[in-house]
C-alpha cells in the first residue's frame, strides 16, 4: 500500500513540474490565442543562460536576475517581430510561426551557449525525504511549491488587477478591448515576457531534476496533454490537469506497465487526453466553442 | 439582352481565344510532359551518379510522396496531423512482414498491402476528429505517432525478432529484374511516386477532392448541404494514411536499406509538416517544392560555407546556423507568403509569362 | 496553363537543381560543404590536390544535438591523434593522413547522405575506413560499405554479429560488441558477490535505453541469468529518458542487487539522479560504455558519487601517447578540443583509440600493399590482421590504455574485455583489472545469428580458411 502511495505522491508532484510548463502555453493562448510551440525552446535557452553565466563565476542573484532580464527582452522581441506581423492570421499559421521560431532558438541557444551538458544546483539537495513509510524527492516537492505559488500569484494577477482585466478582455475580444481603450500591444508584449519569466522559472526546475541540455527542449510533450486535459486557457486547468497526467502516468507505468512491457509513458498521456476531449472536447476547463448554423 | 449576351455579342474572341489557349495549352503540356518523362525515367539513370540518386533524388521523391499524403489530410482537409510518421513506420514495418511472410508476393503488392495497413491505421486514429475539432485534434496523431513508435518497438514479431529491432531490406526486385542498385531503386521509387501523384491529382479534382475541401472551409455549411462530413475525414485519413505508408516503404527500403521505429519518430514527423508549409498548403506541386527545399538546404548551405568560409565556421556551429535560418525562412513564409513556395513559384510563372510588362 | 505550367516547371527545377548539385559535389575539388575542422594553414600535412599521397578518413561527426558531448570528445580525440601523426611521424611510412568532418547531429539519413558525398575520397586520397560512432548510421550504411568496399568500424557498439566476419567482411564492432559487455558485466558482479556460485538467487535489474541499442542484449542475459541461476528483470526507458520515476520505484520494490544501466544521453544522468531520489545505493548502479563518460555523471551532481561504469579503457593523462598529443599538438595550439579540460576524458581518449586502431590497420595494410595510400579494400585486410600485443602498446605508448587487440576473419571484435571504474565526484577512478567476457559462451549465439542475416540477404559466407589473400 505505501507503495502504492509513493508512485501516486512522485506522480502527482511529477505533474505538477509539467503544469509549471504548461503555465507558460496558457498565458500566451489567454492573451493572444496562439499555440506556443516554442516554449520548450524558451524553457531550454533560458536554462541555458542561466547555466552559462553561472559557471562564468557570476553568483547566483546576479545570474538569476540578469537571465530574468534576457528572457523578458527575448519574449518581447518574439512578440514584436514574429507575432505582430501575423497578427489576425489563422490559428494554424500562428501555431507553424511558433514551430519556426522554436527552430531558430534551440538553433541560436547552442550557438550562443555551447551544446555542452551542465549540471544545475539550486541549492536543494534531490535526496528522498521520509514521510511514515512514503518517502519523496525533496527537489520534487520545492519545485510542487514552487509551481503552485506560481499559479496563485498568476491567478492573482488575472483577477485582482488591473492588468488581468485588460489581459482577460484581450482574450475575450481583442477587437472591443482595443475600442474600449487597452493598449494591445502593450498587453502582448507583457504577456510574452510574462511567459518568458514562467519558462526561466520551469527551465531551472527541470535543469536542476535534470541537467541542462538539449533534451529539455522535449519536456514539452510531456506538457501536451496537461494543456489538452485541462484546457488551453485555463491556469487552474493546468494545475488539475498536471496532476491527473502525472499521477495516472506514473500508476499505469508501474501497474499496467509491467503487463505490456514497460516503457508506456510516453503515450499513456496522450490516450487518456485522447479519451478526455471524446468526452469533454475542450478540455475540463477549457472556453467551449458554440457552434451556430 | 442579359449582361452575358452583351458580352458575347460585343466580344466574341474571347472564346476562341481560349479554345486556342486551351488546344495550345494541351499540346505544350503533351511535349513538356512527355520530355520531362524522358529525363526523368531514361536521361537520369544513365547520366546520374550513386550520390545524386542515395542521397537526393530518392529522399526527395520518397519526402514529396509524404508531403503529398499529410497535404491531403491537412492541406485540402484542414485536419492538422502530427502523426504522418507514425502511418510511415506502420507502412515500412508492414511491407517487410509481407515481403518477409509471403515472399511470394511481388513487391509491388507488398508495398501497396503496407500502405493500406497504414490506411487503415490511419483511419483508427482519424475517428476522433468526428467529436473533436480544430487544434485540440493535434492530441489524436500525437498518440498515434508515440503508441506506433511503442508498438513497433515493444513486440519483436513486427521485426522479425531481431534483438535489435532494427528492420533490413530485402531483396528488391520488380518482374525479375533486380533493383538493388541506386539506379533501380531510384526508379522503382520515381514510377511508384509518379502513378500515386497522378492518382491524388485526380481524387483532388473529384468529387472527393472538393469535399475535402468543403470540410476545410465551411464544415457546418457543407454538413448542412449535405456533404457527408464523416466519409470525408475518414476518407482523407485513409487516403493520407496510404501515401504515407507507401513513402515509409519507400524510405526503408528505397533510401536508407534499414529503418528502426525511432527513424519515424515525432520529428520526421515535423519534417514532413514543414515540407508542406514551406511548399504551400492545398497544392500538389508544393509538397515536391517542399521536399526539394528541406532535401537541398542543408547540403547547399554547407556548401556555401565550405566555399565561402572555407574552415572559418566548424561543422557543429554551421549545423545551428543552419537551424536558426530554417526556422527564420519558415516564419518568413508564413509572414510574405503563407501559401509557400507554390505560389512564390506560380506569381512568378505569370510575372514571367507577361514579362516585361507588368499585367 | 499557368497552373499547368507552374507544375512542370517546379517538378522540372528539381532534377536540374539536383543535376547542378551532383555535379558540384563531385567535381569540386573539396567534397561539397564539409568543411574542414582544422584551420587549413595549420595542418599544412593536409596536401592539395595531387600534391602528395595521402589517406583519407571521413568524419560522420556529431558536434551539436542532444549527444553533442559524446562527437566532440570522441571526434576531438581521433583527430588529435591524427594530427599526431602527421606531425610528430609525418604519416604513416610517408603517407599523410587527411580527414573532413561532415555534421550528423546523430540522424540517420544525414549520416547516409556524408556516407554517399565522401566515400569517394578527398582529393584524390583514397577512403580508408568510416567511423560515424552511431548504432543507427551503422545499419543504415551497413550494406553500402559492403558494395563500396570501405570498411565501417564500429567501435565498442555495433551489430553483435558483425562479430563473424565471414558474414560480415567490411563491418568491424572493435574491441567490445554488446553482447561481451554484459556477459563481462555480471562476470564483475560475480567476483563482487564472492564467485559465480555466489550469483545463485541474486536479483539483477537491467534499466535500458528503449531503442534497439538497448534492447539488443536481452536474449544473453537471460541466457545468462539462466546459467547463473539469478533473477533479471528488464525496464525500459522511453527515450529520451527524462523521466524514470516509474522504473525507479518499481526497482526499489524489486529491490535487486545490482542495476545494470544501459542508457544513451539525458538518461543517464536522470538515472543516476532518480536512484539516489528514490533511495537507491549509486553504487550498486553500473553503467555500460554508453553510459560511462564525465558527462553523463556530472550533470547528475553531487548523488553520483559512488556510481559505477565500465569501461574499455582509462581515462586520464598519464598515457606516453596522450603525452605526446599534448605536447606535438595541444601545445602547439592545434588541439581539437573547444574545452581543454575535457583532454583525457573518457570520450576523447576512445577517440584517440580510435585513431590508434585505424592508423596501425592502415599501417599492417601498408605492409602488405606497399607504402601508399590505400583502397578501402586494403584497409580491410588491414583491420581483419589487427595484432595489437603489449610490446607493440608499449611502442604505442598505449601501454594501459588500450587493451591488447588481435582480430581475424573470423572475429572482428578482438578485445572483450573490460574494467571498472567509479566516480569520485571529479574524476574516474578504476577499481578492478581487466575483466573478460564468456566469449564461448557468447560465439554461438553471435553465429547463429549471423547466420540468419545471411541467410534473409541470401549472402553466403566466407571461408575463413581460404582468407590468406583477401
Amino acid at each position: 500500500m505505501s507503495f502504492f502511495i509513493e508512485v501516486l505522491m512522485g506522480g502527482l508532484l511529477a505533474g505538477l513540474m509539467y503544469s509549471l510548463v504548461a503555465i507558460g502555453f496558457v498565458l500566451i493562448f489567454k492573451a493572444s490565442g496562439v499555440f506556443n510551440f516554442a516554449q520548450g525552446s524558451m524553457v531550454l535557452f533560458s536554462a541555458l543562460a542561466f547555466v552559462t553565466l553561472i559557471e562564468r563565476g557570476v553568483p547566483f542573484w546576479v545570474a538569476l536576475i540578469a537571465t530574468l532580464l534576457l528572457m523578458v527582452l527575448l519574449g518581447v522581441s518574439i512578440e514584436r517581430f514574429v507575432l505582430r506581423p501575423l497578427v489576425n492570421r489563422p490559428p494554424m499559421t500562428l501555431f507553424m510561426a511558433t514551430l519556426g521560431l522554436s527552430f531558430v532558438l534551440e538553433g541560436l541557444a547552442q550557438t550562443l551557449f555551447g551544446s555542452q551538458v551542465h549540471g544545475l544546483e539550486l541549492g536543494v539537495e534531490d535526496v528522498p525525504v521520509a514521510f511514515g513509510s512514503v518517502s519523496l524527492s525533496k527537489l520534487d516537492i520545492v519545485a510542487a511549491g514552487t509551481a503552485g505559488s506560481l499559479v496563485l500569484i498568476l491567478s492573482l494577477l488575472f483577477n485582482r488587477t488591473r492588468f488581468g482585466l485588460a489581459l482577460r478582455a484581450v482574450a475575450d475580444d481583442p477587437l472591443a478591448a482595443l475600442a474600449a481603450g487597452v493598449d494591445l500591444r502593450r498587453v502582448w508584449a507583457a504577456v510574452w515576457a510574462i511567459a518568458g519569466v514562467v519558462g526561466l522559472v520551469a527551465g531551472l526546475l527541470w535543469g536542476a531534476r535534470l541537467g541542462v541540455q538539449f533534451s529539455l527542449s522535449l519536456i514539452v510533450l510531456k506538457a501536451l496533454p496537461v494543456l489538452i486535459i485541462g484546457g488551453f486557457s485555463s491556469v487552474t486547468g493546468t494545475i488539475v490537469g498536471g496532476l491527473l497526467v502525472g499521477s495516472s502516468e506514473k500508476l499505469a507505468e508501474v501497474y499496467v506497465g509491467s503487463a505490456l512491457g514497460g516503457g508506456i509513458e510516453n503515450w499513456f498521456p496522450y490516450l487518456l487526453a485522447l479519451l478526455f476531449l471524446l468526452v469533454k472536447p475542450t478540455g475540463l476547463f477549457g472556453q467551449v466553442q458554440v457552434e451556430r448554423v | 439582352m442579359t449582361t452575358q449576351e452583351e458580352q458575347a455579342f460585343l466580344s466574341p474572341a474571347p472564346q476562341s481565344r481560349r479554345l486556342d489557349a486551351q488546344r495550345f495549352a494541351g499540346r505544350t503540356r503533351w511535349a513538356l510532359g512527355g520530355a520531362l518523362g524522358l529525363v526523368l525515367f531514361v536521361g537520369l539513370p544513365f547520366f546520374g551518379n550513386d550520390y545524386l540518386f542515395s542521397a537526393i533524388l530518392i529522399p526527395f521523391l520518397v519526402l514529396s510522396l509524404a508531403g503529398l499524403g499529410l497535404n491531403v489530410l491537412t492541406g485540402y482537409t484542414g485536419q492538422l496531423s502530427l502523426g504522418s510518421a507514425a502511418f510511415m513506420a506502420v507502412g515500412a514495418f508492414a511491407t517487410y512482414n509481407f515481403q518477409l511472410r509471403l515472399p511470394s508476393l511481388p513487391l509491388l503488392v507488398s508495398i501497396a498491402l503496407g500502405g493500406l495497413s497504414a490506411a487503415l491505421i490511419g483511419i483508427a486514429f482519424g475517428l476522433p476528429s468526428l467529436r473533436i475539432k480544430g487544434f485540440y485534434l493535434i492530441v489524436s496523431t500525437l498518440a498515434a505517432q508515440f503508441f506506433v513508435e511503442w508498438v513497433l518497438t515493444r513486440f519483436g514479431w513486427f521485426s522479425n525478432d531481431s534483438s535489435s529491432g532494427v528492420i533490413s531490406a530485402p531483396h528488391l526486385a520488380v518482374a525479375g529484374y533486380g533493383l538493388d542498385s541506386p539506379a533501380g531503386r531510384y526508379l522503382l521509387t520515381l514510377f511508384i511516386v509518379s502513378v500515386l501523384t497522378v492518382v491524388a491529382r485526380n481524387l483532388i479534382r473529384s468529387q472527393t477532392g472538393r469535399n475535402w475541401m468543403a470540410v476545410r472551409d465551411m464544415a457546418t455549411a457543407a454538413s448542412v448541404m449535405g456533404i457527408p462530413i464523416l466519409r470525408a475525414k475518414l476518407t482523407a485519413f485513409a487516403v493520407s494514411s496510404f501515401y504515407c505508408g507507401v513513402a515509409g516503404a519507400l524510405w526503408a527500403f528505397a533510401y536508407l536499406g534499414t529503418v528502426e521505429p525511432h527513424g519515424f519518430d515525432l520529428n520526421r514527423s515535423f519534417q514532413i509538416l514543414f515540407i508542406i508549409i514551406i511548399g504551400g498548403l492545398g497544392s500538389l506541386s508544393g509538397a515536391f517544392l517542399g521536399a526539394l527545399f528541406i532535401v537541398l538546404f542543408p547540403i547547399l548551405l554547407s556548401h556555401v560555407a565550405g566555399s565561402l568560409l572555407n574552415g572559418v565556421i566548424d561543422p557543429g556551429q554551421l549545423q545551428n546556423l543552419q537551424k536558426v535560418l530554417f526556422g527564420g525562412l519558415i516564419i518568413f513564409f508564413l509572414v510574405k507568403e503563407p501559401d509557400g513556395l507554390a505560389r512564390l513559384l506560380r506569381t512568378a510563372t505569370r510575372r514571367f509569362s507577361l514579362w516585361p510588362l507588368g499585367r | 496553363m499557368n497552373r499547368t505550367l507552374n507544375t512542370l516547371l517546379s517538378l522540372a527545377l528539381a532534377p536540374a537543381l539536383l543535376s547542378a548539385c551532383q555535379k558540384a559535389a563531385a567535381g569540386k575539388s573539396d567534397p561539397a560543404g564539409s568543411t574542414q575542422k582544422v584551420d587549413p594553414t595549420l595542418n599544412a600535412a593536409t596536401p592539395a590536390a595531387g600534391k602528395q599521397p595521402a589517406q583519407y578518413f571521413p568524419l560522420q561527426s556529431y558536434r551539436v544535438g542532444p549527444y553533442a558531448a559524446g562527437g566532440t570528445g570522441f571526434f576531438g580525440g581521433f583527430i588529435d591523434y591524427m594530427n599526431l601523426v602527421n606531425v610528430r611521424d609525418g604519416g604513416i611510412n610517408g603517407v599523410k593522413l587527411t580527414w573532413s568532418e561532415c555534421e550528423t547531429e546523430y540522424v540517420v539519413e544525414r549520416g547516409v547522405e556524408c556516407y554517399e558525398r565522401l566515400k569517394k575520397g578527398l582529393d584524390g586520397a583514397p577512403t580508408a575506413a568510416t567511423n560515424p560512432l552511431s548504432v543507427g548510421i551503422a545499419y543504415a550504411t551497413l550494406d553500402r560499405s559492403t558494395t563500396d568496399k570501405i570498411p565501417l568500424i564500429t567501435i565498442n557498439h555495433g551489430r553483435t554479429d558483425s562479430t563473424d566476419g565471414r558474414v560480415f567482411p567490411y563491418v568491424f564492432p572493435l574491441q567490445l560488441n554488446p553482447y561481451s559487455e554484459v556477459s563481462a558485466i555480471v562476470n564483475y558482479i560475480a567476483t563482487r558477490e564472492g564467485g559465480p556460485e555466489k550469483l545463485a538467487h541474486k536479483k539483477i535489474v537491467t534499466l535500458y535505453h528503449g531503442s534497439p541499442y538497448g534492447k539488443e542484449t536481452q536474449p544473453v542475459l537471460d541466457i545468462l541469468a539462466k546459467k547463473y541461476d539469478f533473477q533479471i528483470k528488464h525496464l525500459e526507458v522511453p527515450h529520451p529518458g527524462n523521466e524514470q520515476q516509474s522504473q525507479w520505484l518499481e526497482i526499489k520494490r524489486f529491490q535487486p542487487d545490482w542495476v545494470i544501466l544501459r542508457g544513451w544521453g539525458v538518461m543517464n544522468p536522470v538515472a543516476i539522479k532518480t536512484a539516489a531520489k528514490t533511495g537507491f545505493p549509486v553504487d550498486h548502479v553500473i553503467g555500460n560504455i554508453w553510459s560511462n563518460s564525465e558527462e553523463d555523471v556530472r550533470p547528475a551532481g553531487g548523488v553520483g558519487k559512488g556510481y559505477i561504469s565500465i569501461t574499455t579503457h582509462p581515462s586520464g593523462t598519464d598515457f606516453p601517447v596522450v603525452g605526446a598529443i599534448k605536447k606535438y599538438v595541444v601545445d602547439a595550439g592545434k588541439g581539437n578540443l573547444q574545452d581543454a579540460k575535457r583532454f583525457g576524458s573518457v570520450y576523447y581518449n576512445l577517440g584517440v583509440i580510435n585513431g590508434i586502431l585505424n592508423v596501425e590497420a592502415v599501417r599492417i595494410a601498408q605492409g602488405k600493399f606497399g607504402k601508399r595510400p590505400l583502397t578501402g579494400e586494403e584497409t580491410r585486410w588491414g583491420f581483419e590482421h589487427l595484432d595489437i600485443d603489449e610490446a607493440k602498446l608499449k611502442e604505442l605508448g598505449a601501454f594501459g590504455l588500450l587493451q591488447p587487440i588481435k582480430l581475424s576473419c573470423l572475429d572482428h571484435e578482438g578485445g572483450g574485455r573490460i574494467r571498472f571504474q567509479q566516480w569520485d565526484g571529479e574524476k574516474w577512478n578504476l577499481i578492478s583489472d581487466w575483466v573478460s567476457a564468456d566469449r564461448a559462451l557468447l560465439r554461438p549465439i553471435i553465429e547463429e545469428s549471423a547466420a540468419k542475416y545471411a541467410k534473409e540477404k541470401g549472402i553466403t559466407p566466407r571461408d575463413c580458411s581460404a582468407d590468406s589473400e583477401k
